[in-house]
């Protein structure tokens, strides 16, 4: 990306939302579980060592990340809170490179209930004071047409997953 | 979910409507009053348009003290662009694919 387009987008807060036709702990699960996680998305398995405040969390790259030159953890980072199924918070540290490896941010996952059977499923990511985290996992205007990689894409294939069994490609 | 679909295309089928997404795309997290000063529009009609995003999806708003922020959502065009725009791009890669195949076989 541009460092034009990282100076026209401020960067704060990014909210992403998508409405589920799951149960919230379907929803849990697949955010919390390396047989999910492998499943949509970048298609990394998850590890959480507890859901108690402090709990180490790995996100692995999946073996074709790790050919393209990834390394082995490609995210890591702490729970801050866990109200499974509900809510997670956790720190997000990306060590995909070096100088994004400097930047510690913070993702919180709420899970409610909408309408009878539909689950609403909002990410916040607080980027303020990281830019190069919030060009990478938003919106840029590079991909404005499709959505944006990052969390678009991996929320997109989540719904996608928990509603038909199987993700997009 | 054909609703969902529907009310994002008929939230984007509308100049009003884009520009604000372009402001919230430009800096996220504004209120109300800071998208009224850039459209000559009432607040009133201001308010229409962002509730229409609001039901699409394509804005989510977030309290924040005693103000309300508003934030673009792009989880729902990346949902259409999955569910209409990669079929047809990749039937076109196919569709190449196939006339290749055949121009080669014929030569």
């Amino acid at each position: 990306m541009s460092t034009q387009t990282q100076a026209e987008t401020a960067v704060t807060t990014q909210v992403y939302r998508v409405y589920i036709k799951a149960s919230p702990e379907a929803i849990w699960d697949a955010i919390t579980k390396p047989e999910w996680t492998k499943r949509y998305g970048y298609r990394g398995e998850v590890e959480f060592d507890s859901f108690e405040p402090g709990g180490n969390i790995r996100f692995l790259a999946p073996p074709e990340m790790r050919e393209m030159g990834m390394p082995e953890v490609v995210v890591d980072g702490e729970v801050v809170e866990a109200d499974p199924p509900r809510r997670l918070v956790q720190t997000w540290h990306p060590l995909w490179s070096e100088e994004i490896a400097a930047e510690t941010t913070r993702v919180t996952y709420d899970i409610e209930d909408d309408d009878a059977g539909v689950t609403r499923l909002t990410v916040t990511h607080e980027v303020e004071g990281a830019p190069i985290t919030a060009a990478q996992v938003g919106l840029t205007q590079a991909r404005m047409f499709e959505g944006g990689g990052g969390w678009p894409m991996i929320l997109s294939d989540l719904k996608t997953l928990l509603e038909t069994g199987s993700a997009l490609t | 979910m054909a609703d969902d679909d529907d009310r994002v295309f008929k939230a984007l089928a509308d100049p009003t409507r884009r520009f604000l997404l372009d402001r919230l795309f430009a800096r996220d997290g504004r209120t109300l009053t800071e998208l009224e000063s850039e459209l000559e529009m009432t607040r009133f009609g201001v308010m229409k348009h962002l509730r229409v995003l609001e039901d699409a999806n394509l804005v989510v708003t977030r309290r924040s003290g005693r103000e309300k922020l508003h934030f673009l959502n792009p989880v729902p065009i990346r949902l259409v662009h999955d569910r209409w725009i990669d079929k047809y791009t990749e039937r076109q890669v196919s569709a190449l694919a196939d006339l290749k195949t055949e121009l080669e076989a014929t030569a």
